[in-house]
């Protein structure tokens, strides 16, 4: 008998580009299996995509708002005393923030609690509509970057006549569209001479019906006392002004005087949105770990029935590690079209909630990147088991079907 | 004979507990380019023994040497290389896959040998016009004959011009004419030099070919050679 009679024998070798066609065909036999385990996957991978890009979207949109309205803007409130009781902001407040340095507007609104407005004389005295007479400062417009719908803002001429400005939604309960119509604040006839946007900065002034100072002290007898004091300073003050604002307004009782920024506010209500977003990526996940659990599973029985064809490779010359490497990349290849169907999807539902809220579409290509990579993570992870099922099935399956 | 294609040498195979002996002691040498036939009847053994010649087994002790390869020290890398480069299998069920040509299926048998697939599709265009087959390359498995089927398992088997050609039963799930023509192309694959190995329960089959070697109980009783001619 001769040994080495015969050269060395080269190794069993698979190519790359076999690799991909083996998973490929693989899946291609089974095409329904393929589409009903791919969709959990699909729908995980949509989920997380689409709720991350909605917030993302709405977040972006916040931001421009943001971005366009300041952050710099601090309100300044009477709050309530040691004893629980209401105060009031002192006479003249205005005009001391607007003092402090680093302030570079400030302006007030003052609610006349007492007056109430009427589109004529007709309409029942109780049905006032909500809506709030605010004496307002000239100022009080651009220091809450509003605009106007229509007419123009109160000046220091027309404040001294009863002329008023609405809110938006103030004059879409009277049913005032243009400037020049008469409405009753209290027994005095007021003429419109402009209607205000939405407030995104100070949104419980929508309602309010807003008079000239001058005017406001002359009829109502208003006491000069600020409601609320808006003032603006550079961003790099805020902080400064912020603790300066309370012994400066009310030097006696600066408890008494609550100071706030409304961006933080908008902001908050963006974090709550948050806190709903991170439960809806919990759902998504737990829809992509079923998901995956529906690819190993697939990929299982597919293992399990193909015994044979199996046991014909080995035959054909594969080693254990070929049959592994065929059976993850199929599994890799059936999450991979889940996860990209996934994404196609999240990205169509984003569209769509975005451009029914107007919104910007704005998704980071991370979030696409993180999606693809999870979906090649639970395809890796649920495809090994099975891939090492498959090649530890032993090569006399072909002979003994 | 120096070129051994097979040498067993007190070969046994035991399966389960407590062990069932499948295969007893068997000793035997078949030289290159040897046409034989391993018969006996269900139950003897000669499957596992056509298991261990093919390497896709183990044998429990004895000693196994194909094509010169020590086959007891060789790890799975080691033994699928050999069988991809050196051993054909044919299976009684043929094993063809729904849905895929003659070409594609014969090309796959070259699959694991590293070789780019438009050098595979060559080959096996060659192979398949080696048994007869150049006019049903694009045929699927559902459109050719019973014969035709194992002559394309016989072409996937020999794309790799293997040394050794195993086949188990070949002729096992076909009607007596196509398994005629069937046995006559491994006739005639082994006057090129393939050595074959065809099992079989089929006396009147085995006696066709120049050896026989009888199995029982998992051992060799007869080893029956015809003069060369």
């Amino acid at each position: 008998m001769s040994r080495g009679n015969q050269t060395e024998i080269r190794q069993s070798r698979l190519l790359r580009s076999d690799v991909y066609r083996l998973g490929a065909s693989g899946l291609k036999s089974r095409p329904t299996r393929v589409v009903l385990s791919a969709l959990g996957i699909a729908i995980g991978i949509a989920a997380m995509i689409a709720v991350v890009g909605i917030s993302t979207s709405s977040r972006a949109k916040l931001d421009a708002e943001l971005a366009s309205l300041g952050t710099n803007l601090l309100t300044v409130q009477p709050g309530t005393s040691i004893t629980g009781q209401d105060t009031t902001l002192p006479v003249e407040s205005t005009g001391k923030v607007g003092l402090i340095r680093g302030v570079s507007t400030a302006g007030a609104v003052a609610t006349l609690p007492d007056v109430k407005v009427y589109r004529s004389r007709l309409i029942d005295a109780d049905k006032s509509g909500g809506i709030v007479v605010q004496a307002a400062d000239p100022h009080l417009l651009g220091l809450l970057d509003g605009t106007l719908r229509q007419g123009a803002w109160l000046t220091k001429a027309t404040a001294n006549y009863p002329t008023v400005v609405l809110g938006g939604i103030a004059a879409d309960r009277l049913g005032i569209v243009s400037p020049g119509s008469q409405i009753w604040l209290g027994d005095t006839q007021f003429t419109v001479i402009g209607i205000l946007d939405a407030l995104p900065l100070a949104p419980d002034l929508d309602t309010s019906a807003f008079i000239g100072e001058a005017f406001a002290t002359a009829r109502f007898d208003w006491d000069g006392k600020p409601t609320i004091i808006f003032e603006r300073s550079a961003d790099a003050e805020v902080e400064t002004v912020r603790t300066l604002l309370p012994r400066t307004v009310n030097p006696e009782n600066p408890e008494n005087v609550r100071v706030s920024r409304p961006s933080d506010a908008l902001a908050a209500k963006n974090a709550a949105d948050l806190a709903f977003t991170g439960l809806l990526v919990g759902l998504g996940s737990v829809a992509l770990l079923v998901g995956g659990i529906g690819v190993a599973n697939t990929m299982v029985i597919s293992v399990l029935e193909r015994r044979r064809e199996i046991g014909l490779r080995r035959a054909l010359g594969a080693t254990q590690g070929h049959i592994r490497t065929q059976f993850l990349a199929e599994a890799l290849l059936l999450s991979a079209l889940g996860g990209l169907a996934g994404t196609v999807i999240g990205f169509g539902v984003i569209a769509m909630f975005a451009g029914t809220n107007g919104w910007p579409i704005s998704v980071p290509p991370v979030v696409f990147a993180g999606g693809i990579g999870a979906t090649m993570l639970i395809g890796a992870v649920a495809g090994l088991y099975p891939a090492i099922r498959a090649s530890k099935t032993p090569p006399t399956a072909a002979l003994n079907g | 004979m120096s070129d051994s294609v097979i040498e067993l040498d007190q070969v046994v195979r035991d399966y389960g507990s407590p062990p069932v002996r499948a295969v007893d002691h068997v000793s035997l040498s078949v030289a290159r380019g040897e046409f034989v036939a391993v018969v006996g009847p269900s139950g003897s053994g000669k499957s596992s023994l056509l298991n261990i010649i093919g390497t896709l087994d183990r044998p429990t002790s004895g000693r196994t040497i194909i094509d010169g390869h020590d086959v007891d020290t060789m790890n799975d890398a080691a033994l699928s290389a050999l069988r991809a480069y050196r051993i054909g299998f044919v299976f009684q069920q043929f094993h063809l896959t729904d849905g895929v040509s003659a070409l594609d299926t014969v090309a796959d048998g070259l699959i694991y040998t590293g070789t780019p697939r438009a050098e595979r599709r060559r080959r096996a265009v060659a192979s398949l016009t080696r048994v007869g087959l150049a006019h049903r390359l694009d045929h699927q498995p559902h459109q050719l004959s019973g014969g035709e089927r194992q002559r394309v398992a016989i072409a996937r088997a020999t794309v790799s011009d293997p040394t050794l050609l195993l086949a188990d039963e070949p002729t096992g799930n076909l009607d007596q004419r196509s398994g005629a023509s069937v046995l006559e192309l491994l006739h005639e694959l082994n006057t090129t030099g393939t050595t074959i190995v065809v099992i079989t329960h089929d006396v009147r089959l085995a006696e066709q070919m120049p050896r026989r070697i009888t199995i029982r109980d998992g051992r060799v009783v007869e080893d029956d050679q015809e003069a060369p001619a």
